[in-house]
């Protein structure tokens, strides 16, 4: 009996795994990651000469419901256009069986590793921008419920988007994007990054307590709101513990009570633009102390060349008097 | 506030307060008002013509440079038809140009353009 070797059986092993894309229009090329319910690849779309992203069930999970919930996700994204959300460009079933959908291919860093030596005013004007796809997809009643840094990827030119939309709540009753359960803790798996159906609803640290607790009726766009809170708290982590105006503002965003948190994106933006702008806060009221020194660093320039002036005007009333 | 009128203000109160401070020197306390009139009318111009420009331009660093040369000039002007003062009278007019040219780039509001 002869054995193979251990390089041979892991090229076997891979082979079995690729996705069988015969009389598609698509190349596998590589094998890029894998999410809850499904394995992305990198793919050649032949007709288009680009490299695009499939999103195809595990060969694992060949279960009716979790193809339906990729669809399902498929759809949410063709619904929600916007610079920031990824384009899905086709959706179907392989010959194998497995459901797949075909989205835009971002050669980028996810969030997390993105920030890396990040100055404070860029990573807040990075975090403004995840709000702008964000704010969209709530306009269109669509709640992302897994947000967090391994879901937002920063492309090579600076493009925010906000990738994996599977967990996704749409308000309304359209039969093909349903909802799809009520929400459990994740069981087994990476809890970083376990996304799978019927055992998940998000990811710990970034769900919000009633999303954890699983009482589905009541989450909205503020679950989202709770996950954009903890993304900015992981943004502003280090290397210094923020200013406390943006700990307020997260804070906020983050409270336990659901009505206590942003009305909506818009305004958690809002107070992140007027803390960048050196304004004050809606979330955070600020004592005389902390008044003054903002409004004395915002002001710098002007006191410093007032103050240069008065400084002059007095050397010359010294210097005339002697 | 409109960059033009933020200038012709600043402008006006820097130059009430340029000219009362030559109460300080003796020497020409007697012609106080007079200084303080022509120091007034000098920040006037002065603000208008560098509110203009930070209409037109919008650069903070032309605006202070623009704001620096005007009140100079303007300084100059004065200090020639007193047939002296030069420093004493150019450097705080090219200050408060200064002043007036950073305040009008930096707090003034842009005209509002309308689309058709």
């Amino acid at each position: 009996m002869t054995f193979l070797p251990d390089r041979v059986v892991a090229r076997l092993r891979t082979e079995l795994q690729l996705p069988d894309l015969s009389g598609t229009r698509y190349r596998v090329v590589k094998f890029l990651g894998r999410g809850g319910m499904g394995e992305v690849w990198l793919a050649e779309d032949t007709v288009l000469e680009r490299s695009i992203a499939l999103k195809i069930l595990s060969p694992e999970s060949g279960h009716a419901e979790l193809a339906s919930r990729l669809m399902r996700e498929a759809v949410v994204l063709a619904r929600l256009e916007h610079p920031g959300i990824v384009p899905v460009h086709d959706a179907g079933v392989l010959p194998d069986g497995r459901a797949f959908y075909c989205m835009k291919y971002v050669a980028g860093q996810t969030l997390d590793k993105h920030i890396t030596g990040m100055d404070l005013h860029r990573r807040l004007q990075l975090l403004l921008r995840i709000t702008e796809p964000l704010a969209f997809a709530h306009s269109r009643g669509i709640i992302h419920r897994d947000l967090k840094p391994g879901n937002v990827m920063v492309g090579p030119f600076g493009e925010v988007l906000i990738l994996d939309w599977g967990l996704a709540k749409i308000h309304g009753n359209d039969p093909s994007v349903a909802d799809h359960g009520p929400a459990q803790p994740a069981r087994g798996g990476s809890a970083e990054t376990e996304t799978a159906h019927g055992a998940i609803m998000g990811t710990p640290g970034f769900m919000a307590p009633e999303q954890a607790r699983g009482e589905t009726s009541l989450i909205d766009h503020r679950a989202d709101i709770f996950a954009l809170g903890a993304i900015m708290a992981f943004m502003l982590r280090a290397p210094d513990p923020p200013a406390r105006p943006l700990q307020a503002i997260y804070n906020k965003a983050m409270d336990a009570e659901i009505s206590a948190r942003y009305a909506s994106v818009g305004e958690m933006a809002a107070d992140i633009e007027r803390n960048l702008q050196g304004l004050p806060v809606t979330a955070y009221r600020e004592n005389l102390w902390e008044r003054a020194s903002r409004l004395a660093g915002r002001n710098r320039v002007a006191i410093v060349l007032v103050l240069a002036y008065l400084l002059m005007r007095i050397l010359f009333v010294v210097f005339s008097r002697r | 506030m409109n960059k033009i009128v933020l200038g012709l203000i600043l402008g006006g109160i820097l130059g009430i307060l340029d000219g009362l401070t030559s109460w300080f020197t003796p020497a020409v306390r007697n012609q106080l008002l007079g200084i303080v009139f022509g120091s007034t009318f000098k920040g006037l111009i002065a603000g208008v013509l560098i509110g203009v420009f930070a209409r037109k331009v919008n650069s903070l660093p032309l605006g202070i440079v623009f704001g620096l040369a005007v009140g100079a000039f303007l300084a100059w002007i004065i200090a020639f038809m007193q047939h002296g003062y030069y420093f004493q009278i150019m450097l705080p007019g090219a200050m408060v140009g200064l002043i007036v040219g950073y305040a009008t780039q930096r707090y003034g509001a842009a005209p509002q353009t309308q689309r058709v």
